[in-house]
C-alpha cells in the first residue's frame, strides 16, 4: 500500500513537471489528464472513493474537455490535417501512455490484492460524505450553487458578445 | 491510520502547489497559466482530502467537492476570456496584453 502510494504520488510528480514544461498545449493537457488520474489513485489509497470518482468524472472528465475544445478552437486552418498525422505518432503519445500504464498496473494490482480498502482501515465512504455535504455544510452548497449561476451568466454574457462580433465581422466582410 | 504515510500526501500536495506556481511564473502562454491554476486548485484539494483521511472526517472530501465547482467556473470565465483574449490580440501571449486602456 504504502509502496503503491509512493508510486502514484512520483507518477503524479512527474506528470506535472511535463505539463509546466511542454511546449506544445496538447502534450501539457495529456500529461495532466495523467496526473489528475494520479492524484485519483492516490484519494483511493487514502479511502476517499468519492473523491476519487468526482476526480475523474468531473475533473478529467469534464473540465478537460472545455480545455480541449477551447484548443481546438485556437487551432483551425488548413494544416491541421498534417497536425493531426503527426499527433499520432508514438512519440507524442507514448510519455502518458507509459504513465498511465503504470496507473493502471498499479490500480489492477490493488484490487486483485482486494486491499483498497484495507480490512479495519479508516475509510471515509460516501454516504457519510453525503450527510455532511447536505446536513451541516447545506448553507455551502447553496452558494456553490449561487456561484455555478453566476459563472454560467458571465460566460454566455461573454460569449454572446464574441459570437456577435464575429457575426458584424464576416457581414463586413461579405458586403464589399 | 490506513498504512499510508498521511503526513507525505501533504508534502506531495505542497509540490504539486509549487509546480503550479512555478508553472505561473514561468510561461506567457495564457492556456498554460490556466492549466497551472488548475494543479494548484487540485494541489489544495489533495491537501483537504489529506487532511480528512488524516482525522477520518468526511469534511475534507466535502471542502473537495466545492473546490471542484470553484474549478469549474474558474475553468469556463476564464476559457472565454482567452477567447476574447485571442480575438483582440490574435495571440495567447499575456506579455502582449500587459497593457490598460482607459
Amino acid at each position: 500500500m504504502t509502496n503503491a502510494f509512493y508510486i502514484a504520488s512520483i507518477v503524479a510528480l512527474l506528470a506535472t513537471l511535463r505539463v509546466i514544461t511542454a511546449t506544445h498545449a496538447v502534450h501539457a493537457l495529456l500529461y495532466f489528464i495523467v496526473s489528475l488520474l494520479a492524484v485519483a489513485v492516490i484519494f483511493l489509497l487514502m479511502g476517499a472513493p468519492f473523491a476519487a470518482a468526482l476526480e475523474v468524472i468531473i475533473y478529467a472528465g469534464a473540465i478537460m474537455v472545455l480545455f480541449v475544445f477551447v484548443m481546438m478552437m485556437l487551432n483551425p486552418g488548413p494544416r491541421a490535417v498534417q497536425r493531426e498525422r503527426h499527433w499520432l505518432t508514438p512519440r507524442t503519445w507514448a510519455g502518458p501512455a507509459v504513465l498511465a500504464a503504470i496507473l493502471a498496473a498499479e490500480l489492477v494490482f490493488i484490487t486483485a490484492a482486494g486491499t483498497s480498502h484495507t480490512p479495519g482501515a479508516a475509510q471515509v465512504c460516501p454516504a457519510e460524505v453525503g450527510m455532511a455535504l447536505f446536513g451541516p455544510y447545506l448553507l455551502g452548497v447553496e452558494m456553490a450553487s449561487v456561484l455555478l449561476l453566476a459563472g454560467l451568466v458571465g460566460t454566455y454574457h461573454l460569449s454572446w458578445h464574441l459570437g456577435r462580433r464575429r457575426d458584424n465581422e464576416r457581414k463586413r466582410e461579405i458586403v464589399p | 491510520m490506513n498504512g499510508i504515510p498521511l503526513e507525505q500526501g501533504l508534502i506531495v500536495a505542497g509540490l504539486l502547489f509549487a509546480l503550479g506556481a512555478a508553472g505561473v511564473l514561468i510561461r506567457r502562454d495564457v492556456l498554460f497559466i490556466l492549466l497551472s491554476l488548475e494543479i494548484m486548485i487540485n494541489a489544495a484539494g489533495l491537501a483537504f482530502v489529506t487532511a480528512g483521511a488524516m482525522w477520518l472526517q468526511p469534511d475534507g472530501q466535502v471542502m473537495f467537492v466545492f473546490i471542484l465547482a470553484v474549478a469549474a467556473v474558474e475553468v469556463a470565465v476564464g476559457l472565454a476570456l482567452v477567447l476574447w483574449l485571442y480575438h483582440w490580440f490574435r495571440t495567447l501571449d499575456v506579455d502582449r496584453a500587459s497593457r490598460m486602456r482607459g
